[in-house]
This record gives C-alpha cells, structure tokens and sequence, in this order.
C-alpha cells in the first residue's frame, strides 16, 4: 500500500510510476436496445482519486459496477491488479464472466460502497463489517472484530457496533457501510453515488470520512454529484456524456478551463 | 356402585342425589377411559399425538429443503427447471391431499417395489412413517416453494447485491444473507404451513397409518364412547397448537431483529 502525505496539495505526485490497479478499455454495455456505454475507457493507478461526473443517464453508474461485474459488460476489456476479467457468451448472446471463481476472487478485492447503503439488515454494525473478512477471505473471528472495531471507531461509529441498520440514521448507515469496504482491506475503493440517498445535513459527515481516505492515498473510483467535493479530493476527473467521455483531465482544468460545450454547460446548471 | 335401593327411587329428593352420583360415576369412567394406563385409552391416543407429531416434523422439514431448492429454482434456474417447478407446485397445489396421499403411498411405494423387482432385488416393506413423511413433505414443498419464492422477493435487492458485490459464492449468498433475510417474510406463511401440517397427519389414517385420528378411532370403536374421545383428541390438536404458536411467535421475534417494531411506526 502507498502511503501519501496526508496534505491535499500533494495529491497530484507519484502516479505516473504506480501500477495500473483498474483498467477499463473500450467498454460497451447494452440493455436490450439500449446503448448506455459505447466505448469508454478508463484507468486508476495506485493512489489515485478517479472522480466520474456526468448527468442522468450518461452511464456513470452502470461503467463503475461493470468493473466488478454486477452489470456484465457487451464488450470490451476490464483489468483489476493486471488480471483482465475473463468473459464470455451464454446461450441468450449476453456476455457473462467465463470464471465464477475469478469473479469472486476479484470482487473481494474491490470495495463497493452504494447509494443506498445495502447493510444487511438481519445483522448489527460490528457483524456487517466482519461478515466478509470472515466469510469469504477465511479471517479468524477474533482478528476480524478487533480490525472491525478499529474501523467503526474510525467512521466515529464505535459505540454503535452492536445496534442494526435500520436503527440508524443515513449518514451513519453509509459510514457503517465504508467501514464495511475498508474491512476487506480493498485494493480499490468504488463509491456509488455515496451520498445522493442522504438528506442534506448528513452529507457533510460522509463526505468527510471519503475525503480523509482519499488524503491517506487510498486508490478510489468515485461517481458523484459533488462537484465542489470531487474538485477537491479527485486526482482526475472524467465526464461522460451520453455514453462516451466527453472529457477528462485534473480537476483544476475540468471544473476551471472546460474546453467541451457540453461540459460548460453541465457544470453552469450544477454550479 | 351399589344397587338403588327401590325406595330411594321413589322419593322426588333422591332423584337429585341419584344423578349426581350417575354423573360422577361417569367423570370417574371417563378419566378411567382417558389414563394412560390400561384398560384405559390415554397411552394409546398419545402414541398417535407423538407419531402424528413425527409425522408432521419430518414432513415440513422435507417441505422446507424443497421449497426452498425449488424457490431458488423458480428465481433462478433456467427455463428448463422453472418449467418443471411450475408443473410441480401447480399439479400439487390443485389435487386435493387425500387424492395425492392415496396416489403417492399406494403407486409409489408399488413403483419402488416394481423397480426394485426389475432391478433383482427383493421387493422391501416401506414403513409408514417414511412413506408418510415423503408423501406428506412432497405436498408441503410445494406450497413452501411459493411462500419461500414470494419471501426472497421481498428482500431489499441491493442487500443481495451486496453480498456478490463482495465476492460471496452462490451457496455462501443463500447461508449468509439470503435465507435468514426472507425469513421475517416467510415466518407467517411457513407457520400456517406447520399447523396445517400437524392436522394432515390425520389424513394418513386411510392408509392406515397410526396416528392421533386413527388411534381416537379405534379407542371410540372399543369402549363406544365417541364424544369422549374425539374430544379429548380435539384437546390434543388444540394444545400442539398452542404449544406450535408460542414457538413461532420466538421464532418470528428472533428472526425480525433487525427490523423496527411496526408499533412505533404507528
């Protein structure tokens, strides 16, 4: 794991040299007639903070859940740590993953967080966030609650540990859930929309705890409404119109010198 | 019970007497009837209450490993298994019980036979109780299947998502999350399941099967007190039932931990 300095101002350094932890070529997903990627590309070093902006129905979300596979790409090339997804066609046509072990073994290193938390319900917050480590990744039970605890105290949920979700309030539900993603030790953070479900007031807590992962060097794919907060913590920010990139490149160039008219237009109506 | 003496008959006053002492003569026959030691008939009504209870477990167990092989069937196999599962719970569900119990006891424990026979092994006697919980869990699947498939589908979805979306294999996904998610849903159901279950049991009597009914029958027959029995065995029927709601009601409350009481959201 890279370790950056925790000073924001640093947060454009060392990326040129980092391995490649995701990257996304070409890719296509169609649903039936519907073509809501056609031929995007994509690339996340170690360390980086990928910002993907975009309005309804530009197929930002649908591009980050085919990095783990929960939508099934039409066609193109997905690679997580160097290891390309094997796909291949089922009897309807759709292209699905050819190695369910492969898939698996890919998603655990991969934490997803979503726009409506999905903490499982029947579980309080400290077994939410041992469940995988435990599960899937065969971590001692003892190892898993300590590591567990540490993290709930760190999203500033420690004396929560023991209450279930639906028991909590939004805010505190997608805390509990990054505590969840952090808990498989991920090599790439995904954020769904972290924070479009919240009211308003509890927005600011979230996006506190993603900022100060994002400081830490944690390598993070991020799609998000935030304009002001993907400016700040986003090392490259791309904007997908329509299916395709529109535009990419630091922020300071997308959200200060946008060169496309769409993008021009896209952040006046944000703004 | 000694002889009325003639005079005693006569007199309006000892009439009273006289029924009161019929009547606790036939409380006394009724609880020498019920004791559980012979000559009374108690031991026998409560084999059948424990064979039927047998009966009645085994089957919604049977039930409940194929509904929910056959939930999952209906949600996910493909077309070939949703098919086969939809002429399974439809044929099931549409023939009366005591139709299929008749059908599947007597054609089914002929066509083992027969197979058995081709086969050049001895034909076997298949005891009661299996055949009885084969028969009996083969119609609970079908009804399970649907309370179980309808269950599932009320589970938030992004919850199961969740779970592929950190690499869980599928039978990891049904142990951890998607089983004790769907049970709040399925408890109510699968306890209506249950209960009907317990009174199935006595269904089984045509096939001569000893349980609860079959053995009141025979008591009644014996000593011709009908009343007497049927009611205790209705008594019996009553108190399993009881006894099955106090557990389900533990159950349901284990099993909805999670979730906020609706009181509050009142």
């Amino acid at each position: 794991m890279m370790v950056q300095s925790a000073a924001p101002v640093l947060k454009h350094t060392a990326q040129d040299g980092a391995a490649e932890a995701i990257h996304v070529e070409n890719l296509h997903k169609k649903f039936g007639e519907l073509h809501v990627l056609k031929g995007v590309s994509l690339s996340a070093r170690d360390g980086e903070v990928i910002a993907i902006i975009g309005g309804s129905g530009s197929g930002k979300s649908t591009l980050l859940r085919c990095i783990n596979c929960l939508e099934n790409p039409t066609s193109g090339i997905i690679r997580v740590n160097g290891e390309e997804i094997k796909l291949k066609a089922d009897s309807h046509g759709h292209t699905i993953p050819a190695d369910r072990k492969q898939i698996e073994r890919i998603r655990s290193k991969l934490g997803m967080v979503f726009q409506n938390f999905n903490l499982w319900s029947h579980m309080t917050l400290i077994e939410n966030v041992i469940e995988v480590p435990v599960h899937v990744l065969g971590i001692k039970r003892d190892v898993a609650i300590s590591e567990a605890e540490k993290l709930l105290a760190r999203v500033g949920l420690a004396e929560k540990r023991d209450v279930y979700p639906a028991y909590l309030s939004g805010g505190q539900q997608q805390r509990a859930a990054i505590a969840r993603a952090l808990a498989i030790n991920p090599r790439v953070m995904l954020f769904d929309e972290p924070t479009s479900a919240l009211d308003p007031e509890l927005v600011g807590e979230v996006l506190k705890v993603i900022g100060d992962l994002a400081r830490e060097g944690r390598t993070m794919v991020l799609v998000t409404h935030e304009m002001k907060f993907a400016r700040e913590v986003a090392t490259h920010v791309v904007y997908l119109y329509n299916g395709l990139v529109e535009e990419e490149g630091p922020p300071e160039q997308i959200f200060g010198a946008p060169k496309s008219e769409r993008l021009k237009q896209f952040i006046r109506n944000i703004g | 019970m000694p002889p009325t003496q003639p005079s005693a008959v006569r007199a309006s006053t000892s009439g009273a007497t006289l029924i009161d002492a019929l009547l606790s003569a036939s409380a006394a026959g009724i609880i020498e009837l019920l004791s559980p030691n012979p000559p009374g008939w108690g031991g026998t009504l409560l084999v059948g209450l424990l064979h039927s209870i047998e009966i009645a477990l085994g089957a919604t167990c049977l039930g409940l490993l194929i509904g929910t092989g056959g939930a999952y069937g209906k949600l996910y196999g493909g077309p070939v298994v949703r098919d086969l599962l939809a002429v399974y719970t439809t044929i099931v569900r549409a023939v009366p019980e005591l139709v299929l119990i008749l059908l599947l006891y007597y054609a089914g424990t002929d066509l083992i036979n027969q197979a058995l026979t081709a086969m050049g092994y001895q034909r076997v006697d298949i005891s009661g109780l299996a055949a009885g919980i084969a028969v009996l869990g083969f119609v609970q699947g079908a009804y399970s299947t649907e309370v179980i498939r309808g269950a599932i589908l009320a589970i938030p979805q992004g919850q199961i998502e969740a779970a592929r979306a950190y690499g869980m294999s599928p039978g990891l996904l049904l142990r951890r999350i998607t089983l004790p998610a769907m049970l709040p849903f399925a408890i109510p159901g699968l306890a209506n399941l249950w209960l009907i279950a317990t009174k199935d049991t006595a269904l089984l009597a045509v096939v001569g099967f000893y349980e609860l009914a079959l053995a009141t029958r025979q008591a009644a027959g014996v000593t011709k007190a009908y009343f007497t029995f049927f009611f205790a065995a209705g008594v019996l029927y009553l108190l399993l039932s009881l006894f099955s709601n106090l557990i389900i009601g533990r159950v349901e409350a284990w099993s909805r931990r999670g979730m906020p009481s609706l009181k509050e959201a009142r």
